[in-house]
């Protein structure tokens, strides 16, 4: 924990002055709001009777109280400027760090975390520690300032009251300590009932319609009773033990109020030798400390498992910006004009070592235009084929060759300028359509773009949308179908014209029509360029140059459309289905 | 949130006590101040030294009596609270579980979700707090200012005009804040959608080169939200020294106008050194309410909203006809037309057809074309608009809803599992279903290969969603599960788009030997997957654009010849 403090210390760096500042400022301002309990003590004093008080004098207190107070109040707003300033411009060189990870990190990193969880690193950790860390720690150092400034006055009024203050003082840690852990296991006890409500009606309501189609209604009710109860039984209890914070503090702060009161009322009679004489005016400011004395450590307790929390979070987020990042490219050539000609040798792959996948895999595309089509039933593994040619992942062993250059000898950036490629998920971002199909081509005309969506059978249904080109992509996709935002994706295709294409063919769920003009881009898109697709049509699959048939992410057969026949194999198995 | 409080009814009692606890503290709390004052003004000047120790026991008597009555106080509170949650979940929940579909339609499932959890907490924590501050912060700003009042009511105009300040400055900075933390709100959400993004974006991103435009993106919206919360913090950070100094400003006026006083014989030292700490309970108290405030506003909103979902009444009515003539023609629409509510359109209009029980029928068309919708309308999920349907030779409309569709094996089109082993989610149809109607159903949707395979078999787990299995095993089980106990009626809705060509047709090979008694309804955009059905209708835009078996269709229906072409080349 107290390396992660220190990193993000690192991070405020920049911010020394703010940092410096805003501990001189607390400081100042916490000290300075100390005296005020003194000051209305010696005010108090002034007052001894009808007739007797000296106005002069008071005048002066009342003035130098309102000059304290003005000034203290003026350095904790600074203090807490800077505080602020520090914090979220620490937090902002975090996230920038984050960020610029999350852009060069292996695509395995993404696939292996959750897409939820590495949002959620972005956004709430990273609110937590500038909650918590930053935050915090002014409140722990005001908090420090306030306990030993208030002992040390106490001290120079009375030592031996103070004396009596700091022997009561372990009674509120104690009774805090007592607290905090009867209501610890109900509080375990409680969030994992709620996290067990909110799961099952996350799963019920969530598919409200599946349930009512069985009538399972009562069956889900009962059970909902169940935890229903449970949480009420364990939230009364970590309700009820939680609440006992407050009353508790009251109370012994109100013990050692009376303490104070009656030892000080004491002494001020010299009733208590020992305890040494104190005037009215003391014992008054003595009670305005000894109430504000105990808060602090309320407080210092809370940010201690507030500092926790954050240092964990900010944990998971340095190890993202710890994690590896993809192998550099510098220095590397660039892919010249790839000729559309494709050379595997002896590929072989697996995502964990354990569990091999493509094993010795070749394969020669010779000529520019063939087309490569990838079969197979659903989760056979046939995207492992798009991540070795893009390099989204590296090959284990053996070769990938475009053009005769081994790919992994070029950069990144120009072995992917040299693909089109359309997934069935498509991918567009919240912007307008026009800067949807223009993503691979930053200053294309409107022109350029109306004649990529006219190529892509795109323009009819954009022309129709109630702002054409201009019409902006939501959230949620603005409304288009799943077949449209396919095409908006083939355009952008069409728009930078690569050599080579990377194409997965719709399952399901696009109407026919929609289908139909998709099938009729994607044709036009393959003209005279290598194409591997991953396919669901049979007809895509019988007009290919070369069918891989993949199954359980292995390559179980390789061949036209008449050599798998003739193969009599799993190939054939599957094309027969179609006609029973 | 007064709407709720039938949900309070069995805890009258809490309500009443509670805060009655609480209003005993708040007055002990008050009278503490007063007794030092009389310790001060009495013991200490007149050197009563037992007059000094009855007060010091009666002080502690109070705190004791008063650490009492707070606890007896939170105690009722959270029972009270966590009993009024827990019934206003249930009756919720029942409420929500006697909707039909149109209104959950008309909710949305995530909407209804949040209703249920955080909306009800938000409530109950509201009727905790309200038990627990209400009436003690009210009590607190009153008492104090009377009990300053009493020891001198001239003095007591600066008590409650720095009241009036602290109110005004509160109220000042919180409503300018709240706007930017709303901004500051939105700059995380537009962070957390570009991430998501991203995220979601990768390959193509990766494949344009684009990753650092993207990167760009995402450090700009970073910088201007940064920036916002810096303004945020520039007002925010205010408050808390404003108020620090409000309160002592007041006490420093108390001070000067004080000692003239007391320099006239008004008031005495003792009854000084109350009066400063009434007034620092009173600013203290305003703090509290002010945050009481945010706490009810909110918890007011999320009643509201909680209020709209029990407003809101089931369309559909259940009818009592619980026993069916199987003898009957199995599924009949006459004239039927559907429009969906609030719509402009009819979402299906006249559709006619006659279904014999073992027969099959297939629905093929694009999507939009209301093929859901159609078979939506046989569990009677949405009531039809007009014309009518009937199953063995009755009005569905006069079945009881149990009945009715536990006549009815239904695929829904999304593949979804539910927490627990493959026999719970098998049950679900049939709570009484044997391991032999369970296998023998995994055996017919081609899923039986898999399940036998896995560990624990038909007792393995399956967690939330079903995401420990694959898309296509998920499918086959949600095809199992409606096919325990061999259902009269079967309905596929669009349920096999996850399964290759070869699973595909070994299925309907096992539905057609093993389900030869249930009539099936199976919606495809496969051709080939409808070819062998006794009937299939070509539906375009709601309204059935032929009917008949694959040869008629293929003879007389241009949309099916186009659908089947464009497919099989």
């Amino acid at each position: 924990m107290f390396k992660v403090i220190l990193r993000i210390l690192k991070y405020s760096k920049p911010y020394k002055l703010s940092l410096i500042g805003a501990v001189i400022f607390s400081f100042i301002g916490v000290l300075l709001s100390l005296f005020v309990p003194v000051l209305i003590g010696k005010g108090v004093d002034v007052m001894i009777g009808k007739g007797k008080v000296d106005l002069a004098k008071l005048f002066q207190i009342c003035l130098i109280l309102a000059l304290t107070v003005v000034t203290s109040s003026s350095f904790q707003w600074f203090s807490s400027l800077a505080t602020n300033r520090l914090s979220y411009n620490t937090i902002r060189d975090i996230r920038k760090d984050y960020f610029l990870k999350l852009g060069i990190v292996p695509l395995k990193f993404i696939d292996k975390n959750t897409r939820g969880e590495l949002i959620s690193r972005a956004v709430n950790d990273i609110e937590t520690v500038s909650d918590g860390l930053l935050q915090g720690f002014t409140q722990l150092f005001s908090g420090l300032v306030t306990i030993i400034g208030t002992l040390v006055f106490m001290m120079t009024v009375n030592v031996r009251i103070a004396l009596i203050v700091m022997i009561l003082t372990p009674l509120s840690l104690f009774t805090a300590a007592i607290i905090t852990k009867l209501s610890h296991d109900s509080f375990v006890k409680q969030s994992e009932m709620r996290g067990r409500m909110s799961s099952f009606t996350e799963e019920m309501i969530g598919n409200q319609k599946v349930v009512k189609a069985f009538c399972y209604e009562d069956r889900a009710m009962e059970e909902f009773s169940k935890i229903n109860k449970a949480l009420k039984k364990s939230g009364i209890r970590s309700v009820f033990f939680s609440s006992m914070t407050n009353p508790t503090t009251r109370f012994v702060n109100g013990i050692i109020y009376a303490a104070v009161g009656t030892a000080g009322a004491f002494s001020a009679v010299g009733a208590a030798g020992f305890l040494g004489v104190m005037t009215k005016g003391q014992l008054s400011s003595f009670l305005l400390y000894s109430n504000q004395y105990t808060k602090p450590f309320n407080e210092i307790s809370g940010v201690v498992t507030e500092l926790q929390n954050a240092a964990a979070c900010a944990e998971r987020v340095f190890s993202v910006i710890d994690s590896e990042p993809e192998p550099s490219d510098e220095n590397k050539p660039v892919l010249k004009a790839a000729d559309g000609t494709v050379s595997i040798k002896d590929l072989s792959f697996s995502y964990q070592p354990d569990k091999p996948l493509i094993h010795d895999f070749s394969l020669d595309v010779k000529r520019s235009g063939q087309k490569i089509a990838i079969v197979g039933p659903t989760g056979c593994g046939k995207t492992t084929i798009i991540n070795l040619l893009l390099r989204f992942y590296d090959a284990d062993s053996g070769t990938i060759s475009i053009s005769d250059t081994d790919i992994k000898t070029v950069t990144r950036d120009s072995l992917r300028s040299c693909f089109g490629m359309v997934l069935q998920d498509t991918w567009l971002f919240a912007g307008t359509i026009a800067e949807n199909i223009a993503y691979g081509k930053e200053n294309a005309t409107i022109e350029e773009i109306t004649d990529a969506a006219k190529a892509a059978h795109a323009h009819s249904f954009i022309k129709r949308l109630p702002n054409g080109y201009d019409t902006i992509i939501d959230e949620e996709g603005g409304g288009l179908s799943q077949g449209q935002k396919q095409l908006i994706s083939i355009a952008r295709i069409m728009l930078t014209d690569p050599p080579m294409l990377i194409l997965d063919e719709a399952t399901s769920n696009i109407d026919i029509r929609t289908e139909q003009r998709i099938q009729r881009a994607f044709e036009k898109l393959m003209n005279g360029r290598t194409s591997f697709v991953i396919a669901h049509r049979l007809s895509t699959i019988k007009n290919a140059d070369m069918i891989l048939v993949m199954r359980d992410g292995n390559i179980i057969e390789q061949g036209d459309h008449y050599d798998l026949i003739a193969q009599n194999g799993f190939y054939k198995k599957l094309y027969m289905s179609q006609f029973e | 949130m007064l709407k709720l409080r039938r949900f309070l009814k069995n805890y009258k009692k809490e309500l009443i006590l509670g805060p009655f606890f609480k209003l005993l503290e708040a007055i002990f709390e008050l009278i503490v101040p007063i007794v030092m004052s009389k310790m001060i003004d009495n013991g200490i000047t007149q050197n009563d030294k037992p007059y000094i120790w009855k007060m010091s026991i009666i002080m502690v008597i109070l705190g004791v009596c008063g650490l009492g009555f707070a606890l007896t106080c939170q105690y009722f509170a959270a029972k009270c609270a966590y009993g009024f949650g827990t019934e206003l979940r249930e009756a919720l929940y029942k409420h929500i579980n006697s909707l039909s579909h149109s209104e959950i339609d008309k909710f949305g499932t995530s909407s209804l979700i949040t209703r249920m959890t955080n909306d009800t907490m938000l409530v109950q924590n509201g009727v905790n707090m309200f038990i627990r501050l209400a009436v003690r912060a009210p009590f607190l700003i009153i008492g104090a200012t009377v009990m300053s009042m009493l020891i001198d009511v001239k003095l007591s105009l600066i008590v409650i005009g720095s009241s009036l300040m602290m109110v005004g400055a509160i109220a000042l900075v919180r409503k300018k804040t709240l706007p930017m933390f709303k901004n500051i709100q939105k700059g995380l959400d537009k962070l957390s959608l570009l991430t998501r993004e991203a995220l979601d974006g990768v390959r193509v991103i990766r494949a344009f080169s684009k990753q650092k435009q993207e990167t760009d993106k995402q450090l700009d919206e970073n910088r201007r939200l940064a920036k916002a919360c810096v303004s945020a913090g520039r007002v925010s950070a205010i408050l808390s020294p404003l108020t620090f100094m409000i309160m002592n400003l007041g006490a420093a006026a108390i001070m000067w106008f004080g000692g003239i006083r007391a320099d006239a014989g008004d008031i005495t030292q003792g009854e000084m050194t109350a009066f400063v700490n009434y007034m620092n309970q009173l600013l203290l108290v305003l703090i509290v309410l002010s945050n009481l405030i945010v706490i009810f506003s909110r918890a007011s909103s999320s009643a509201a909203r909680i209020n709209e979902v029990f407003e809101t009444l089931p369309s559909i009515d259940n009818g009592s006809t619980v026993k069916a003539d199987t003898d009957k023609p199995a599924v009949q629409f006459e004239n039927v037309s559907f429009k969906y509510p609030g719509a402009s359109e009819d979402s299906l209009s006249s559709i006619s057809f006659t279904l014999e029980k073992g027969e099959t029928l297939g629905i093929i068309g694009s999507t939009g074309s209301g093929k859901s919708t159609l078979v939506n309308l046989i569990p009677r999920f949405y009531d039809v608009t007009k014309g009518c349907i009937n199953i063995f030779g009755i009005n569905i409309k006069e079945y009881d809803m149990t009945a009715l569709r536990s006549m009815i094996g239904y695929v829904p089109q999304k593949a979804v599992l539910f927490s627990g082993t493959i026999r719970d989610n098998m049950k679900w149809a049939r709570p009484d279903a044997t391991d032999n109607e369970i296998i023998s159903a995994l055996k017919t949707a081609q899923a039986w290969e898999f399940v036998k395979k896995m560990p624990n078999g038909i007792n393995s787990h399956v967690s939330q969603g079903g995401k420990n299995l694959s898309g296509g095993q998920r499918q086959r089980i949600t095809i199992a599960r409606a096919l325990v106990g061999a259902p009269p009626i079967v309905i596929f809705d669009d349920s096999m788009s996850a399964l290759d060509f070869l699973s595909d047709s070994e299925l309907r090979k096992a539905i057609k030997n093993d389900l030869s008694e249930s009539t099936v309804i199976m919606i495809s955009q496969r051709a080939s997957t409808l070819k062998n059905a006794d009937n299939i209708i070509v539906l375009d835009d709601g309204v059935s654009a032929g009917q008949g078996t694959h040869e008629e269709l293929l003879e007389s229906c241009e949309e099916y010849r186009e659908i089947y072409s464009s497919q099989t080349n």
